[in-house]
């Protein structure tokens, strides 16, 4: 249990600053620029920097802030990103720190607490930009909040459970074969319009460009966050990319099949099979560990991809998008999934 | 007033037009050049005209000016000072010479004024200093360009 608890806390929070690095690095080359490249072998250490830097700047509260919320924002944004990855397994049914019978609306109910942390954060800085951030926030997260859940129904209809492990395993068969290559029951072949719809309302979630309205720096400065400085404002971005993380691993669990082998895997864990059940146990663990790992890092990569390539939404068409495009969409796919599944199809 | 863009059903869902953006910024990041100098080694080529740090040219060590005072007098920055001074030979020459570096724009008007073709700026654009500099006449004499 404590062994699991310290394997997933280890990773998310060495997430950081690795993403730091990736999204510092991956911008400029996105853009034709290099990025950080001095310290360390391509600029690999840059992001020890960083952190260093974060922690000897000064932990300073301006005078006009709600000092016991203002403290306190940070944990509420930063705890709830943690505990969400509580239900996720990682690397084979056994590695799942909790494994609970509501699965995967515990996620969704723990993830939509972070929303609390950014209106503390927005309301205690006694700051206009702030406060317009976290009400733009607030009013986002609660709009795409209900075509997340909406979009996993049909998921849930077909896989008949909610416990994330189920679905997982219930990924792991096959779906049809063509000539020789099986194909997964993998949730994107069962459920492409609900992947998409997911796909693009966790992007709003983890308040992710092209979502990322509380925090608009042309019109809104840093939006929640811009009266925190030093490690407050690290904890900040240490949720963001928590939440990035929790937001991949969800989607490679739901609809990439989670810590199933990727293609060619299962190949590997036949060399080692020796009929030594120790030995294939733990070689499949770790097969299935760095598959998952695998999955979450393509779609965290995904996540800076599109960052730096799509320009910010406009409010109003925030809204229209999420209620008059994505919310719709959802419902007729969980209408059709369903209309399927009485026809026998799926 | 808004202009209304006409968009097709399909264009409303932004995902086609994504995912070609997604392939623009990929091709950048695989194929384009870097527009990155790395600046200590590499530097960025300028044109011979570059108007940077000044210098006083001088043949055989005894510089060209002979305190005529036109470059104070066309200079927009006023950032130049000249005492002028005898030499044994009756000849001009400045006691001092003075650029005020923080006051120069580099617009290259002493260069054209100057009739003995003393005053140059040369290609040196690394000036970065920590204090407010004043070039002395001194400073000013290193030859630094060949113009």
């Amino acid at each position: 249990m404590f062994l699991k608890i310290g394997i997933v806390l280890v990773g998310l929070l060495s997430v950081t600053p690795i993403m730091l690095f990736v999204e510092r690095r991956g911008s400029a080359l996105l853009q034709n620029r290099l990025g950080p490249n001095r310290f360390g072998p391509q600029g690999l250490l840059q992001s020890v920097l960083d952190v260093l830097k974060f922690i000897f700047k000064e932990d300073r509260a301006p005078g006009h802030v709600n000092k016991f919320y203002f403290s306190l924002a940070p944990l509420v944004v930063v705890v709830p990103a943690l505990m969400t990855f509580a239900v996720i397994p990682f690397a084979g049914n056994d590695f799942i720190i909790a494994n609970l019978d509501v699965g995967i609306l515990y996620c969704f109910s723990i993830a939509s607490l972070g929303v609390y942390g950014i209106i503390m954060a927005g309301w205690a800085s006694n700051n206009k930009y702030s406060l317009l951030g976290s009400l733009r926030s607030s009013a986002q997260m609660i709009s795409y909040e209900l075509t997340l859940g909406l979009s996993i129904v049909g998921l849930i209809m077909i896989f008949q459970s909610v416990k994330l492990g189920d679905m997982v395993s219930a990924q792991g068969e096959t779906l049809f074969s063509i000539g020789g290559i099986d194909v997964p029951k993998w949730g994107i072949f069962l459920q492409p319009v609900g992947f998409i719809l997911f796909l693009v309302s966790s992007f709003a979630e983890t308040n992710r460009l092209p979502f990322d309205l509380p925090e608009g720096e042309a019109e809104l400065i840093a939006g929640y966050h811009l009266e925190y400085g030093s490690m407050r404002f690290a904890l900040f971005m240490l949720a963001e990319f928590v939440s990035m993380t929790v937001a991949s691993a969800l989607l490679s669990t739901l609809f990439f099949g989670g810590w199933q082998y990727l293609p060619g895997f299962s190949w590997i864990a036949h060399l080692f099979s020796d009929g030594n059940i120790a030995v294939t146990y733990l070689v499949s663990t770790l097969l299935h560990g760095i598959s998952f790992v695998i999955k979450i890092a393509s779609f965290m990569w995904f996540f800076v991809w599109v960052r730096w390539t799509l320009p910010r939404f406009r409010f109003d068409q925030l809204m229209n998008f999420g209620w008059k495009v994505l919310l719709p969409l959802a419902l007729l796919n969980v209408f059709v999934t369903g209309l399927l599944i009485y026809l026998g199809v799926l | 007033m808004l202009a209304q863009r006409k968009t097709g059903f399909f264009n409303k869902f932004y995902l086609v037009e994504i995912i070609k953006g997604l392939m623009i910024t990929m091709r950048n990041m695989l194929f384009a050049k870097r527009a990155t100098i790395q600046f200590p080694e590499e530097r960025r080529d300028y044109s011979e005209k570059f108007r940077g740090q000044h210098y006083i040219k001088s043949v055989n060590g005894v510089e060209n000016c002979t305190a005529c005072m036109l470059c104070p007098t066309v200079c927009p920055a006023e950032c130049i000072h000249i005492v002028a001074g005898e030499r044994e030979d009756k000849e001009k020459y400045p006691i001092k010479f003075e650029i005020d570096s923080l006051r120069c724009c580099f617009c290259g008007m002493c260069e054209e004024a100057c009739p003995k073709d003393a005053i140059k700026l040369s290609n040196i654009y690394e000036m970065s200093q920590q204090n407010r500099t004043v070039y002395e006449k001194e400073f000013l004499l290193e030859q630094r360009g060949n113009k």
